[in-house]
């Protein structure tokens, strides 16, 4: 808990109550080079940012493709934001923090 | 250039073709679509796509089989279901059968944030499991240009639908991939490079306020498919193409002759009626009695047992019922028992392809022995008159395929033009029959005569055409001096011909008496100047003695001088002086 002041780099958004559970999920392919990646990237950032408020569950559609048209997956990999609410969806590996960031709304798209 | 059947069939033995289920798609196609194989189907809005998308799912699963997966990107399933069921097609049955799996792939920019590199494996993975599920042999991507929409990364997802393209038909999974129409290309995202083995266009046009739906194959790789633009309808059966451009002149033709309805046309006819198949054009001027001619055919054909569609169009059906009533005809008991069934609608309604069309869907429906079109002329409303000649030749051309006998009635104008104006018609059909107005002393009167009845020796005559109420009726004309008459001129001028006669009889007396007359006068004027010249002859021999008497005296006083101065050749002198008074 102490550590999410300390993730606070710039201008962090409070609005993450204490007792707020991040509920995510990456929607992968097999052990593809793009979903270690992502997985990789995303579990960097959890910590750095979430640390310890947060759930990832990854789902492997090649073992459960039934599950892809529930969180309408179409690219691959795929990050959903169960929780908090509403709902986002993030594509691609990751790779690049910022983004992710803005993508999750973890910051506003203040940039540019 | 037109394919025959033959080639296409030959084709079709090479390339494996999954029959779409679309009515006349399989046969311009010579099959279907290529099986195992994606095809392109592109159009503008509003085009059909998607119900042309949904058919052949739906036909497929149905009538061949073949269970399908229907991937939208546009409207959700249960959208899908509403839209479709107004088309007789229940999705949720065949959903609940096992033959029919839809997915709705939402793609919403604003949702979607892209960091990185990614790929659309979920995409493949659902239609996978979609096709997995229910063993699908037919897939439908409708419309996966909505991914552009989607997704910002155009690199990506190009290089992603080639791959999927390529994983379909490594599936062996026939698949209708449907496009909007682009600025100058087919699709508005160049799918049709990626698809590159069948793309069919659609196309929704509007000429002169009417819209024609038209479909045209633009490709079709490694088999033979007619070239040309082919309308289609969309009603509640679904789409129908009409493959109606095939004017290949090979149908059948027979020797059987059915009855006009008409027995003194029939015997006209070199005794039989038309030949069965034929098409029969009645002409004539407004009133002249060409509906009341074809409801008698009409009549004659349902009262055989045999079924007759009649298209109306410039008279609802239940005026050309009542006023057939009144020459005594009843179509109604046909009617009831579906023998006559009729289809009105206005001609302007819309355009000349869609009017085939929708005879040709009739007749598929209804197989009438007859068809009756009345008028024919009003077609040159939707059209130009070479669309109009073009679209009769091709009707033609498909009812005497199906040996269907055609009753074709045309409002002419008039006038001399009459038989010009309907040249390019005429030349098409087997029969014409010519009604005509015959306007004397203030009376009309309608005749009717054969122009032409290929393969019979028909009559020549002119008849006239009474419309009673006992039907119509073929009287021979009167002819006389003056032509062809008919009505109560027919009676005044007989008539007249006696009053003709009595008055030349005494024009004849009386040049007589003239002749006489002036003989009379020519002997008296002979008789006076015979008198007038007797009267100057004698005047003549008066002065002829005086002038001799005078001569004498000279001569005589002549001899009294030569006496005195004692002449002597004076006998000889006197003798010539003589003779020149003689002369």
């Amino acid at each position: 808990m102490n550590k999410t002041t300390d993730v606070v780099d710039r201008d962090e958004p409070v609005e993450i109550g204490s007792g707020e559970i991040w509920s995510l999920r990456l929607y992968v392919a097999g052990s593809t080079p793009k979903s270690v990646a992502a997985f990789a990237n995303l579990k960097r950032i959890c910590e750095r940012h979430l640390a310890g408020k947060y759930t990832i569950e990854v789902i492997d559609l090649l073992e459960q493709p039934q599950l892809a048209a529930g969180d309408q997956i179409l690219a691959i990999p795929t990050l959903v934001r169960k929780l908090p609410e509403p709902l986002r969806r993030i594509v691609g590996d990751l790779r690049d923090t910022e983004r992710t960031l803005v993508g999750l709304n973890l910051r506003p798209a203040t940039d540019a | 250039m037109t394919t025959t059947a033959g080639d296409v069939n030959a084709r079709a033995r090479e390339l494996a073709k999954a029959p779409s289920g679309i009515e006349g798609l399989d046969e311009i196609t010579g099959g279907g679509l290529p099986a195992g194989r994606p095809t392109l189907v592109c159009g503008g809005a509003g085009c059909g796509k998607t119900l042309f998308a949904m058919e052949f799912l739906v036909r497929g699963a149905i009538q061949h089989g073949e269970p399908g997966v229907f991937v939208t990107f546009e409207e959700t399933g249960r959208e899908l279901t509403d839209n479709t069921r107004s088309l007789g097609f229940d999705l949720d049955e065949l959903i609940r059968d096992k033959k029919l799996v839809l997915d709705f792939v939402r793609v919403e920019r604003s949702e979607i944030e892209e960091v990185g590199d990614y790929d659309l494996d979920g995409l493949f993975i659902r239609i996978g499991h979609a096709i997995d599920s229910i063993g699908a042999r037919r897939v439908v991507l409708d419309t996966i240009e909505a991914l552009f929409g989607g997704l910002s990364n155009a690199g990506i997802l190009r290089a992603e639908l080639r791959r999927l393209f390529r994983w379909l038909k490594d599936k062996g999974v026939t698949t209708v991939i449907t496009g909007e129409r682009g600025e100058g290309t087919l699709t508005r995202h160049g799918l049709e490079e990626y698809v590159s083995d069948c793309v069919i266009l659609l196309d929704n046009r509007v000429i002169e306020q009417v819209s024609t739906r038209r479909l045209r194959i633009v490709k079709y790789r490694g088999s033979a498919h007619g070239t040309n633009e082919y309308p289609f309808l969309i009603d509640r059966n679904g789409i129908s193409v009409l493959p109606i451009t095939s004017l290949s002149l090979q149908h059948e033709v027979s020797d059987e002759r059915i009855p006009t309805g008409i027995a003194r046309l029939d015997a006209m006819l070199s005794g039989g009626g038309y030949y069965r198949g034929s098409t029969v054009l009645v002409s004539g001027t407004a009133g002249s009695g060409k509906s009341s001619l074809a409801a008698h055919f009409a009549n004659a054909c349902c009262a055989r047992g045999e079924r007759c569609l009649y298209v109306a169009l410039e008279e609802s059906p239940a005026q050309i019922v009542r006023n057939m009533r009144s020459i005594g005809i009843d179509l109604t008991p046909w009617v009831a028992k579906d023998l006559l069934r009729f289809h009105a609608t206005r001609s302007g309604m819309y355009g000349l392809e869609m009017h085939l069309a929708v005879i040709h869907k009739l007749v598929a429906e209804f197989a009438p022995r007859a068809v009756v079109i009345d008028p024919i002329s009003n077609l040159n409303q939707s059209g130009t008159h070479i669309d109009a000649t073009a679209m009769l030749t091709r009707l033609i051309d498909f009812l005497k395929l199906e040996q269907i006998t055609a009753v074709m009635t045309s409002l002419t104008s008039g006038g001399g033009a009459l038989e010009q104006s309907e040249a390019n018609i005429s030349s098409l059909v087997d029969a014409w029959l010519l009604l005509r107005d015959i306007e004397i002393y203030g009376e009309r009167n309608r005749a009717m005569y054969i122009i032409k009845s290929r393969g019979m020796a028909h009559s020549n005559q002119l008849r006239e055409f009474l419309l009673t109420d006992r039907g119509i009726d073929l009287q021979d004309v009167y002819r006389g001096e003056e032509g062809v008459l008919t009505g109560s001129a027919r009676q005044s001028q007989e008539a007249r011909e006696r009053a003709g006669a009595l008055r030349r009889q005494q024009e004849v007396e009386a040049k007589e008496r003239e002749l006489d007359r002036k003989r009379a006068a020519l002997e008296t004027r002979i008789l006076a100047l015979r008198k007038e010249f007797e009267a100057e002859e004698e005047e003549a021999r008066r002065v002829i003695r005086q002038d001799e008497a005078s001569v004498e005296v000279i001569r005589e006083n002549r001899l009294r001088m030569a006496v005195s101065r004692k002449a002597d050749r004076a006998p000889e002198a006197r003798s010539r002086k003589t003779e020149e008074t003689r002369a």
